[in-house]
């Protein structure tokens, strides 16, 4: 019986290693950006990421030269406190630091002893360490500057709160809340993505309940073919429609407006949102109708009393494809709002066109765009794979 | 669509203009952002880039021309064009076959583990990031070092098993590669999940029987869930041509087009902002439209008739 179990479980075993290994080298990068994040900017381009819980750079160099004489904490010679910044700041470039070891000597010793002086990339390794311990370069393992740095839109090359408190900061920074609005910010770009999308999810889900209805319910010539029509525009490709609709804009002022966006968004969601809500308007009992019919209401009532509280799991799912499509939507934003109001895509796009290897501040930034599409997936997940069955053909 | 020809209870009649009403936001909105605009797509790319005159007009004498047509010469015949319908067609080959493959991989086999949903939920979870995200994410695992540290996941795991380190984005080949995995990464969820759902329709008795009778699960797969879904997966790799037909962010913000890893959406929006030449950008969508519409007519019938039998 056991055996039997057993070689069951052996049978089985194929399976979960291939899941798990998927599942890994799926998880991987996305964890890698995340540790990324937290950590210091000083480690992220010094270290990989994966190196995050392991021991400091340096430290095992330090062990090696100097840990015998100095001890492992640097405390051991009381004349020579190596956590001592005042002390250290005289070695804190290994050139300084080499010079010592190789010339100065201790009451007639060399300062290495017998062991052999270290060569200089060790030494700067040693230094960078020593720099750490003594509290000049400390820092912790994972912070949250490069959050706080993102959000505000902070360029240089230390930390914002470091610029803020020595006074050190850009001309554009103002070191309190008003620098949440700042253009090259995530903050501002995050309550840009917000405005873009609450509406444009919102619109084209009103329209096309009131046109899925009237598909639906009430009689009027041509209701097949233009159904069809409606339903066969989602063939249109965004791209083909950029280039008027910008001409379109540029006569009309909404260029760089948000207007722009929500109207376009809306006009694009239409098709595939109409196809939904009329399927499933659609389906509803036609019972239901004909009674409150005989009861006297309008199609009004109907509409607003019955088929739009009947339809919320039709909703829920068009919400949420609508929304995760605009938040992550970069060409829209990119084409009709540029950098006049920058949503989150936008802001990354350009980050990382311009920052090179500013991995600390991307990683945070993107993971600040991550955020809201992540939980709203994973808590409505369910009426997410519904939508996308029923409308697999969206283009 | 079994709603199509239901009857709408006669007692339900309404004024004639009532349900003009109803439409008209959304008749409104779709005229103005794509009936329109389509049209009006058509007749730019027969202008020259000020549309101004027609397109002829940026012939230059001596250099081959066609005429009212020019512009499509540059979307069809420029060399850059050739690179991204090359291009196009590396991705749609490798990222096509890469997701719907490994897409049913795992929803064959998550069936028959108890963390299904679980695991189902980390292939599917890129779905809801977006294209730049999904850059940053891996432009971080390709990260090139050209010191001796290696920051970049895939170049420290290069040098670690002894190789030397590579700068993907930059090597032409090897980017564009490096650029469909990225594509795979996002989209394989996608195609998981419907095929998913259509082996859970696959009749337990006959597998069932088909395991009493002594098949092994190897020709279980092949002989009966395969044909079974065989319309799904059908209409999960026309959708996914059309995907790739119209990529565009993940080669934006990883390589902006350059070492040879321009894609014909790219290229559109290049015409467009940067170059300022609207006529061949319009041009270049409606080549991109003219390959896609037949795959999409395509993929809407089968989608109705799949419903019908449904």
């Amino acid at each position: 019986m056991n055996a039997a179990r057993f070689k069951r479980w052996l049978q089985g075993l194929p399976t979960h290693i291939i899941l798990i290994g998927i599942g890994l080298v799926w998880l991987l990068p996305t964890i890698g950006l995340l540790v990324t994040s937290f950590r210091p900017f000083q480690d992220v381009n010094e270290t990989g990421w994966w190196t995050a819980l392991s021991a400091p750079k340096g430290e095992k160099e330090y062990r090696t030269n100097c840990g015998a004489c100095h001890g492992n904490d640097g405390r051991a010679i009381s004349t020579a406190d190596l956590t001592n910044p005042d002390l250290v700041q005289n070695y804190r470039r290994s050139f300084a630091l080499l010079v010592s070891l190789e010339r100065e000597t201790f009451g007639g010793q060399p300062h290495m002893g017998a062991l052999s002086v270290p060569d200089e990339n060790t030494a700067a390794t040693i230094a960078a360490y020593l720099r750490r311990i003594s509290g000049i370069d400390a820092r912790p393992r994972f912070t949250l500057d490069n959050y706080i740095d993102a959000m505000t839109g902070y360029r240089g090359n230390v930390t914002y709160k470091s610029d803020c408190a020595s006074g050190q900061q850009a001309l554009d920074l103002f070191c309190d809340w008003r620098d949440l609005g700042n253009p090259r910010g995530m903050g501002r770009a995050f309550l840009n993505s917000l405005i873009v999308v609450i509406p444009s999810t919102i619109l084209p889900i009103l329209f096309a309940a009131f046109a899925a209805y009237a598909f639906s319910w009430m009689h009027f010539p041509g209701r097949q073919w233009m159904f069809a029509l409606l339903v066969g525009l989602q063939v249109v490709p965004l791209q083909m429609t950029l280039i008027p609709i910008s001409r379109l804009y540029a006569q009309l002022g909404l260029n760089g407006t948000f207007w722009g966006v929500w109207l376009f968004h809306t006009g694009f969601g239409l098709p595939y949102a109409i196809y939904l809500m009329r399927n499933f308007i659609g389906s509803l009992p036609h019972e239901v109708f004909e009674s409150a019919y005989l009861d006297g209401a309008s199609h009004w009532t109907a509409f607003t009393k019955l088929a739009l509280p009947l339809s919320i799991p039709a909703i829920a799912s068009l919400g949420i494809f609508q929304f995760l499509w605009i938040w992550n939507d970069l060409l829209v934003a990119l084409v009709f709002l540029g950098g006049q109001h920058p949503v989150l895509t936008y802001q990354i796009g350009n980050m990382v066109t311009s920052l090179g290897s500013g991995w600390h501040l991307l990683t945070a930034a993107a993971f600040i765009s991550m955020a809201l599409p992540m939980i709203v997936f994973l808590s409505l997940q369910r009426y997410f794979v519904r939508g996308m069955l029923a409308g697999a053909v969206k283009g | 669509m079994s709603a199509k020809n239901q009857q709408i209870p006669g007692i339900m009649r309404q004024g004639r203009l009532t349900p003009w009403l109803y439409l008209l936001p959304a008749l409104l909105v779709m005229t103005t952002f794509i009936v329109y605009p389509g049209l009006n797509t058509f007749y730019l790319s027969l202008r020259n880039n000020a549309n101004t005159d027609w397109a002829s007009d940026n012939c230059l004498s001596g250099a081959p021309c066609w005429g009212v047509f020019e512009n499509y010469r540059y979307a069809l015949a420029s060399e850059i064009m050739q690179t991204a319908f090359l291009n196009n067609l590396k991705w749609i080959l490798l990222m096509v076959s890469g997701t719907v493959l490994l897409g049913l991989t795992i929803a064959v086999l998550a069936d028959r583990v108890r963390y299904e949903a679980l695991a189902k939920a980390i292939i599917f979870l890129p779905m809801a990031i977006s294209f730049v995200g999904a850059g940053v994410i891996w432009k971080f695992v390709y990260d090139f070092g050209s010191g001796q540290v290696q920051i970049g996941l895939l170049n420290a795991l290069v040098t670690a098993l002894g190789g030397k380190p590579v700068s993907w984005l930059t090597v032409p080949q090897v980017n564009t590669i490096a650029l469909i995995v990225v594509g795979v990464w996002m989209w394989t969820g996608f195609c998981m999940t419907i095929l998913a759902a259509a082996l859970k329709g696959v009749s337990t008795e006959i597998l069932e029987a088909a395991r009493v009778d002594g098949a092994g699960e190897w020709a279980v797969f092949w002989k009966i869930m395969v044909p079974q879904i065989l319309p799904t997966i059908t209409v999960v790799i026309t959708t996914m041509i059309i995907n790739v037909l119209k990529i565009f962010d993940i080669v934006y913000v990883m390589t902006g087009g350059n070492y040879g890893t321009e894609v014909i959406a790219n290229r559109m929006y290049i015409e467009m902002y940067t170059s300022f030449k609207p006529g061949r950008a319009a041009a270049i969508a409606i080549v991109l439209i003219a390959v896609i519409v037949p795959a999409m007519i395509f993929n809407i019938r089968r989608f109705r008739e799949q419903e019908a039998t449904r």
